[in-house]
């Protein structure tokens, strides 16, 4: 029950895009059509969930037993970028279609702050080994869910008429703020 | 050669022609979220620039013994460095602060803005521009934050700074301190800011446009704007 609802909170209820603010830039920037926002979406809930159980062993298993907390930011950066490589180096091995999916979007999310946010905020909140782990798959359904539903909405945007100045990323914000009072009903659900 | 351009011009630039929020586009994330009031956007662009210089003075200093390969890695380690510095400094000295930026203070590692200007000036300049540039961009930055975090502590709790600027008479808007009202107002103030620099695009290729026909110039083509730049 716990577990459940760590993800619904994650994934609805504080949304990491919507109401954290975790990942605008792919928000922003990745919401052109839907087709790419639910690879990046994928690619993104997949490194999520392999950074929560990464970042979980290492900062209770190496920088808490040894009083490292200090080194919690750069440690936390370094195995991010190290993971996103290697992710990209096994899928290019095991399996072309995928990394031509995922591909272009890998090397983008080392420097998407969710996926640090989620690192930190895990660490931040005490969760253990599979709260962890569920926060992940939830923060990465939130994500996709807001990209996906982003998308919809601006590909239906592109036929109409925004005036000038308001094109472009004005118009994506404003969007994303009626969206983001769409998600604040789900917040009396816990 | 690309023309040398003043040092002050280093600095101004970033104020309103470059400015990170308005212009790049860049560092969103922090902007969104921590301008509730605009103490909290004051205090994260401060912390924000404090990183921005020392990591561009840095990343200029060593830039010639960076491997070409690793330079990404290598600027992210020295970004984090002194995010460390400022996260350890805020929990010590500034706890109400610290508080309320949350994990977004250890999240200036990822702000696009540092690595941007880092990637795009301080690998290319001597540390005397980098610094200028970084000083001009935090300045930037500070601008846009201290703006939107005015504009959403007046509306949505009546006060700036702390201290109460509108009547007791108007209701707040609750959702101007809410997330969406984050997305509403940066939207708004972008498309305002975009209006503002076409209209006085118009103006200046208008003028132009007169001054040319007053010297009895004939062929005003779209390439001869071009060049004056209108």
């Amino acid at each position: 029950m716990e577990l459940l609802l760590i993800f619904i909170s994650a994934a609805l209820v504080n949304n990491f895009v919507l109401s954290y603010f975790l990942g605008i830039c792919p928000f922003i920037g990745v919401s052109n059509k839907t087709s790419s926002a639910i690879s990046m979406g994928m690619a993104t809930t997949f490194v999520m969930v392999l950074t929560a159980i990464v970042s979980w062993l290492l900062f209770n298993l190496i920088l808490v037993p040894y009083k490292l907390e200090f080194l919690q930011i750069p440690s936390f950066i370094l195995v991010i970028a190290a993971l996103v490589q290697f992710v990209e180096m096994v899928i290019k091995k095991v399996s072309q279609p995928l990394y031509r999916a995922l591909g272009i979007f890998l090397p983008l999310i080392t420097t998407n702050c969710a996926i640090l946010g989620l690192a930190l905020l895990a660490s931040m909140r005490n969760y253990n080994f599979l709260e962890s782990v569920i926060f992940g798959a939830g923060a990465g359904a939130g994500f996709t869910l807001a990209l996906i539903i982003m998308a919809g909405i601006r590909e239906e945007l592109d036929l109409a008429d925004v005036p000038k100045p308001f094109q472009g990323a004005p118009i994506t914000l404003i969007v994303a703020g009626i969206l983001a009072l769409a998600f604040m009903g789900f917040a009396g659900m816990i | 050669m690309k023309k040398q351009v003043t040092l002050l011009k280093e600095f101004t630039k970033g104020l309103w022609e470059i400015n990170p929020t308005f212009k790049q586009i860049l560092g969103m994330c922090p902007t969104l979220a921590v301008t509730v009031s605009a103490i909290n956007g004051i205090a994260m662009a401060l912390a924000t620039t404090f990183v921005l210089v020392f990591s561009s003075l840095l990343i200029s200093i060593v830039r010639k013994w960076i491997p070409n390969q690793v330079r990404i890695a290598s600027y992210i380690v020295i970004i984090a460095t002194f995010v460390t510095i400022v996260d350890l400094v805020m929990k010590a000295q500034f706890v109400e602060l610290s508080k309320a930026l949350g994990p977004f203070i250890p999240l200036i590692v990822v702000n696009c803005i540092i690595l941007g200007r880092a990637e795009a000036f301080a690998s290319k300049n001597n540390p005397l521009r980098s610094v200028l540039d970084a000083l001009g961009n935090g300045a930037g930055f500070l601008i846009s934050l201290f703006v939107l975090g005015s504009i959403r502590e007046i509306i949505g709790s009546r006060t700036i700074l702390g201290y109460q600027v509108l009547p007791n008479g108007f209701e707040p808007w609750l959702i101007m301190i809410l997330p969406a009202g984050a997305f509403l107002t940066l939207g708004l103030l972008m498309g305002f800011a975009n209006m503002y620099i076409e209209r006085k695009k118009n103006l200046e290729r208008e003028a132009l446009i007169a001054q040319y026909r007053r010297v009895g110039k004939e062929e005003i083509t779209d390439e001869v704007l071009k060049e004056a730049g209108v």
